[in-house]
């Protein structure tokens, strides 16, 4: 078996052609770009907003909730509903991305909102007191201090919607889900785990190349480890050294309402593997 | 207000189901055991018969009429509906998962030879007999048939003048076809309509059950891959293009059952086989998919009707 | 809503199935990652090593693991606990993190009055810092219950029942109602065990109430 699949992922083959392997890496890419792309365009400005302003919090909550929504279930709601509403190709391919965006919704909005939330206020008021306009204060002082839990959402997004993606195969879309639907299908188990496997390392690629981006375009005077020592005091006096310090302070966001609301933080956290490793 | 109280019920209705799993008793975890040991070991009658179905409506429908037909005969029957394609079901099978299945002959003649080449009903059946494998027996077939075929719309149907498959000829280069992902492959599929016919489209598009007579009717794609008794054809006047070559052979549905339970199904199934036939079929099959009726319901007036149940 | 006054007693079955195939692994899954994350506290330097091999688990799609489960395990292709074992997988890739950083949350100077009270071992584990440690891991462990119902749904495509079967049925039969019933079965679901573990947790720590609201 395993040296099967190592034939099927080596394979020129399984590589070359309109459904083959190289062709489905870029249709999932486009996929997962595309959603999280839209995704943002919505949850940045509305995490910013509740974040600056502390209005709304109910937002963050309910975005949460979506997290218990059978992503299944809502694709095959939004293909039957939205489907013979469109004509042509992208009949199959919006129904797949509206459900994309609203899982991914979540973890970009509170990762912008925990990191606005966990801006220092002492910095928040200086900037003002500097005179700075309410916009002014969002974009030199909000946003880079911000930015690596906003990227960390960012990439939990990516995490989820890369491996979210295959399901929607069932409703006709590409992508490297052909692989475990048709390998399933046809009984292909070979071409199924070998799906499988691609997903996963581009999943690990895609996040590999964003821990990069994060370490280069967060501010090298904010380590992060400043402001979070503070907000983390609470939860632990003493951090040891090479321990992972990055959580409490998106968890203690968290609300501690009923459903699902607290998860925002530690979900945002965690699906995102191997950040710690490498920080 | 109606629905704020059937939300209500609903949620209560899960917290029982929460709650009731706490009782015990009743762990579906440990439901996989009973009926695998039984046909593994026992080689004989007795023991719990699990009727498994594939993922599409009609083989919903036909395990609930040969559950029916065997309860009503006090065999011990249950169903396991909606395990996938014939890839998956029959290792079900194979493995002791389920005992018995609705089969289509020729589709299982092209499961086990990639070359099959029968089309004659009886003699389809004859050859399949011998391309099963050990432990697997077909009962008596049923005059009823649920063909694969290839349909149109109307208005495709009149615009390029196409009444049968060979007609596609020249044309579905600039087509796309719309089928279950496993027709890609099978060789009476994609390959099939090349080699027999000469007939590639220009692409292809997996899509299933309703999906695919939707995409049909929307246009997304300019053919598709539908059974002959799929209800939605005459419900949208799709028109059937006529298998000329006989790619896609005879259908007939069979019960496919473990051969060490064969003796003791058979009695009850056998009539099943007779009762059926493709009209019956199409007609049962509209209840379930159009007029929503559950298939368990739609089979038990079936067998009452004929005095199976 | 006619289609579900009529199936109330499919929904109630599979919505039992759903809670067992959800449910088990949560409890599977934590007693694994339990001494896991311990471990990864106690030899910080397996924590990476832990942590990048629960995040790789995780980025594996759940169809595919559903449907090899059968190759690795040796079970049969339509058994529950493939389900079962795949969910359980998740569930740890979730919750070695949160235990270990749960118990990274147990402040050094407790730990030192523990130890100066005598507490060693696993008296003092199972004493002081674990308890100290359950609103983190109860946090992790919700995460994974919403997640976990979630996921189980796409069961139904290798055909292993539960609520999902709502949604693959109503799909192929163009019933949007039977759809629907699926997603909000699924949602009170997910709620009603993060009630369950919020409750837990409440029981299993007076002490935050008695601080009264914090923050």
């Amino acid at each position: 078996m395993i040296a099967s699949i190592i034939d099927w992922l080596t394979s020129s083959a399984t590589w070359s052609g309109e459904g083959g392997l190289g062709a489905r890496i870029v249709e999932h890419l486009w996929y997962s770009v595309l959603a999280v792309a839209v995704a943002a365009m919505i949850a940045v400005p509305l995490g910013l907003w509740v974040g600056h302003t502390g209005r709304a919090k109910w937002l963050v909550s309910v975005a949460n909730s979506l997290r218990a929504v059978p992503t299944l279930g809502l694709l095959f709601a939004v293909a039957l509903w939205l489907g013979p509403k469109i004509q042509g190709d992208l009949a199959f391919l919006i129904p797949s991305i509206v459900v994309l965006v609203i899982l991914v919704i979540p973890p970009i909005l509170s990762g912008v909102y925990a990191g606005v939330e966990a801006v220092d206020p002492a910095a928040r008021d200086a900037a003002r007191g500097m005179g700075m306009t309410g916009g002014e204060v969002v974009r030199q002082v909000e946003i880079p201090n911000a930015l690596p839990l906003m990227l960390s959402g960012l990439r939990s997004a990516f995490l989820q919607v890369i491996a979210t993606a295959t399901v929607a195969a069932y409703v006709g879309l590409g992508g490297l889900g052909r692989y475990l639907i048709d390998g399933i299908k046809t009984g292909d188990y070979v071409s199924t785990a070998g799906g499988a496997i691609v997903v996963s390392v581009l999943a690990l690629v895609v996040d590999g190349v964003l821990a990069l981006v994060q370490r280069a375009v967060v501010s090298p005077g904010l380590t992060g480890r400043a402001t979070r020592r503070r907000r983390a005091e609470g939860d632990r006096a003493v951090d040891g050294p090479g321990t992972n310090s990055r959580n409490p302070d998106a968890r203690s966001v968290a609300t501690g309402m009923s459903a699902p609301a607290d998860e925002v933080a530690p979900s945002a956290d965690q699906t995102r593997s191997s950040t710690s490793t490498r920080q | 207000m109606k629905r704020m109280t059937s939300v209500l019920a609903l949620s209560t209705a899960a917290m029982l189901g929460l709650t009731a799993c706490g009782g015990g008793g009743s762990d579906p975890l440990s439901s996989d055991s009973p009926s695998g040991g039984s046909s593994a070991g026992s080689g004989g009658s007795g023991g719990a018969v699990v009727v498994g179905s594939a993922d599409f409506p009609e083989s919903e429908l036909l395990a609930e009429i040969y559950a029916g037909a065997l309860k009503a005969k006090g065999i011990n029957a249950s169903t396991k509906p909606r395990i996938g394609s014939r890839e998956i079901y029959l290792k079900a099978l194979e493995d002791g998962s389920i005992q018995a299945i609705p089969e289509y002959t020729g589709a299982l003649g092209f499961f086990y030879d990639k070359n099959f080449k029968e089309t004659d009903p009886d003699k389809v059946y004859t050859a399949v007999e011998g391309l099963l494998p050990d432990g697997f027996q077909m009962l008596e077939k049923s005059a009823a048939e649920d063909n694969d075929s290839i349909v149109v719309t109307k208005e495709t149907a009149d615009s390029q003048s196409l009444k049968t498959i060979a007609d596609l000829k020249g044309k579905a280069g600039s087509m796309t076809l719309g089928a279950p992902p496993e027709f890609q492959k099978r060789p009476q599929g994609i390959p099939g309509l090349t080699a027999t016919y000469g007939v590639t489209f220009k692409s292809f598009r997996p899509l299933t059950g309703q999906a695919l007579v939707q995409a049909l009717k929307n246009g997304q794609v300019d053919a598709a891959n539908i059974f002959t008794t799929d209800p939605s054809i005459a419900e949208n006047g799709f028109v059937s293009l006529e298998d000329t070559e006989k790619l896609f052979g005879s259908q007939n549905i069979v019960p496919l059952v473990a051969k060490d339970r064969a003796e003791e199904l058979a009695p009850a199934l056998d009539p099943v086989s007779k009762a059926l036939t493709t009209e019956k079929v199409a007609e049962l099959l509209k209840q379930t998919v159009v007029d929503k009726k559950d298939a368990a319901d739609v089979a038990q007036t079936f067998l009452k009707e004929n005095n199976l149940g | 809503m006619t289609w579900v006054n009529d199936h109330w007693g499919d929904i109630f079955t599979l919505a039992r199935s759903h809670v067992w195939l959800a449910g088990l692994p949560l409890v599977l899954g934590l007693l694994i990652a339990l001494p896991l994350g311990w471990l990864a506290r106690r030899w910080s330097r397996l924590y990476p090593v832990l942590i990048s091999a629960s995040g790789l688990l995780y980025t594996i799609p759940s169809l595919a693991m559903f449907v090899l489960m059968p190759l690795v395990l040796g079970t049969k292709v339509l058994s529950p606990w493939n389900v079962v074992v795949a969910m359980t997988i998740y569930t740890i890739a979730l919750l070695v993190r949160t235990v270990a950083d749960g118990l990274g949350s147990v402040p050094e100077a407790t730990l030192q009055a523990a130890r100066a009270m005598g507490y060693k071992g696993f008296r003092r584990f199972f004493g002081v810092e674990l308890p100290l440690a359950v609103p983190v891991i109860a946090a992790g462990l919700r995460v994974a219950a919403v997640s976990n119902v979630s996921i189980v749904s796409v069961a139904s495509l290798i055909g292993v029942a539960q609520l999902g079967n709502l949604l693959t049925d109503g799909y192929d039969r163009y019933i949007p109602e039977e759809i629907v019933a699926g997603i909000i079965a699924c949602v009170v679901l997910a709620l009603v065990f993060d009630g369950i573990i919020l409750g837990v947790q409440r029981l299993l720590t007076p002490w935050v109430r008695a601080q009264g609201a914090r923050s």
